[in-house]
């Protein structure tokens, strides 16, 4: 892992909405590849510090480079990194007058410029991959939360992006539904997808996280890998935000 | 269905007195009166030609205008309260004679009748378009545009597939309202000569005198109108609402 380049580098990112500052002065290295990890109690800026790496906020100070893009600050160049990041979002965001299939077919036809039967045979392609290309026609809201949320993954993925973000991706999902997610992205994980992904789910987090990082009021408290961070976390902090999620 | 029981105690106590009225003027049985009811009957085919262009034009002005409305830079959003406000604030029959009196002598352009009276409805109506279509849009949540953007849609996709699909279902019953409200306003221009359903009938009136009978046939014509525009609003909310279910 260690000899494979960068694909995103934060240098003291800062962000402020109005008084309140989301992000203190952040670093951070995504190597390709790589997997990491982010919790922290809600607050602390992870879904700010990845929104920024998409352009859903533009930062303030500081720089961000993403594959080899350095964004500016400004919010109008989120051209430049199209397709290069795919984002799956807490609450789906799923078009919910289009079918699955349009769903997952109107970014390759209208970005990428792919004619229909191209979109929707790479459209089927991925949903099998999250296993669900029997919904293929149906519309969002006849699907559970949990297929929901796999046909906004397979909806990034036909994006062929070289990141993908994830946002809290099980947090708005029941509790039976969101082993079926956390498989899909640990299948994810394991070919290779550089993720990033917000997250309390622990388990999921040991199993696939190359890189934890621990974050509190906008600050990176602690990086590490995930045994390391788990068996000896090194701040107070982050050992007392760890004991209150596996105790809960 | 609620509207025909209303209707049908008004129908008997106006038969009732049928002493008082001259129904003779309309009666399809005569030949006066069945061309009288013809005569008014051609009236319609302005009414409706008249209503569904003013219509047309004003839905796609109002979406042009309450575009800008929804921008972050503070230059369009003055715009388009500057023409909500103005516009709004015109009388629809001032706008009628203004157009058609005012507007040849400040520009050389001069429209016929018909043509007046559309862009007067439809500058008219296409300020409240455009505050529904506004109101329509900011009711797409957030995540609907943060979806699209991770995407890459750039702003003419987002808006073209992703959110006026879904602020067209939602302000649809507001736009059958506009429809019916344009109808009625399409009587004012008679005023300027449009050979319409209100001008028929104040024609009818001055050669046949008899303006109860006459006007009450145009106020049925009216309401024949409006309620098959209603229900075909109702229809097509329930086929898009099925198509969603």
């Amino acid at each position: 892992m260690t000899d494979q380049p960068n694909l995103i580098e934060m240098r003291g990112v800062s962000k402020h909405f109005g008084d309140f500052q989301a992000l203190k002065d952040v670093s951070l290295d995504v190597k390709l590849g790589e997997r990491v990890v982010i919790c922290g109690p809600s607050g602390s800026g992870k879904s700010t510090l990845i929104r920024c790496i998409n352009r859903l906020e533009a930062h303030e100070a500081g720089e961000i480079v993403v594959d080899g893009v350095t964004l500016t600050q400004s919010q109008d160049s989120p051209d430049k990194i199209r397709g290069t990041v795919g984002m799956v979002f807490q609450q789906f965001n799923l078009f919910p007058h289009l079918t699955v299939l349009e769903n997952l077919t109107l970014g390759p036809r209208r970005v990428l410029g792919l004619s229909e039967d191209e979109a929707k045979a790479r459209a089927m392609l991925h949903l099998e991959r999250v296993q669900i290309p029997d919904q293929a026609d149906k519309l969002p809201r006849q699907l559970s939360g949990g297929q929901q949320q796999r046909v906004a993954i397979a909806r990034s993925l036909c994006m062929e992006p070289r990141i993908m973000l994830f946002d809290e991706p099980t947090s708005a999902l029941d509790p039976e539904m969101i082993a079926e997610v956390l498989d899909v992205m640990t299948e994810l994980a394991t070919s290779g997808m550089t993720m990033i992904v917000v997250t309390h789910e622990m388990g999921f987090a040991r199993r696939v996280a190359d890189k934890m990082v621990f974050m509190d009021k906008g600050e990176i408290v602690e990086v590490g890998t995930a045994e390391d961070v788990f068996t000896a976390p090194k701040s107070d902090r982050f050992a007392a935000f760890i004991k209150q999620i596996l105790n809960h | 269905m609620k509207r025909v029981i209303v209707l049908l105690p008004l129908l008997l106590i106006l038969s009732g007195c049928s002493g008082n009225w001259g129904w003779y003027v309309v009666d399809p049985t005569t030949t006066n009166g069945a061309n009288n009811l013809h005569f008014m009957a051609t009236g319609a085919y302005n009414t409706i030609l008249m209503s569904l262009t003013a219509i047309i034009i004003s839905v796609i002005a109002g979406l042009l205008v309450a575009l800008p409305g929804l921008s972050e830079k503070k230059a369009w959003r003055a715009f388009n309260r500057t023409y909500v406000e103005i516009v709004r604030a015109v009388p629809i029959l001032v706008l009628i004679l203004w157009v058609y009196y005012g507007l040849p002598q400040l520009s050389g352009i001069t429209l016929n009748v018909f043509w007046a009276g559309v862009f007067a409805l439809a500058l008219s109506d296409s300020a409240f378009q455009a505050e529904i279509f506004r109101a329509g849009i900011q009711s797409i949540s957030k995540g609907q545009y943060e979806a699209a953007q991770s995407i890459s849609l750039n702003y003419r996709d987002t808006m073209r597939y992703v959110i006026l699909p879904q602020a067209i279902r939602r302000i649809l019953p507001a736009l059958g309202n506009q429809l019916v409200y344009m109808l009625k306003m399409s009587s004012l221009v008679s005023v300027i000569g449009m050979q319409e359903l209100t001008r028929k009938a104040n024609e009818l009136v001055v050669s046949e005198y008899r303006p109860l009978e006459i006007y009450t046939i145009l106020v049925l014509e009216y309401l024949v109108l409006i309620l098959i525009v209603s229900s075909g609003v109702r229809w097509l909310e329930r086929r898009m609402n099925s198509s969603e279910a």
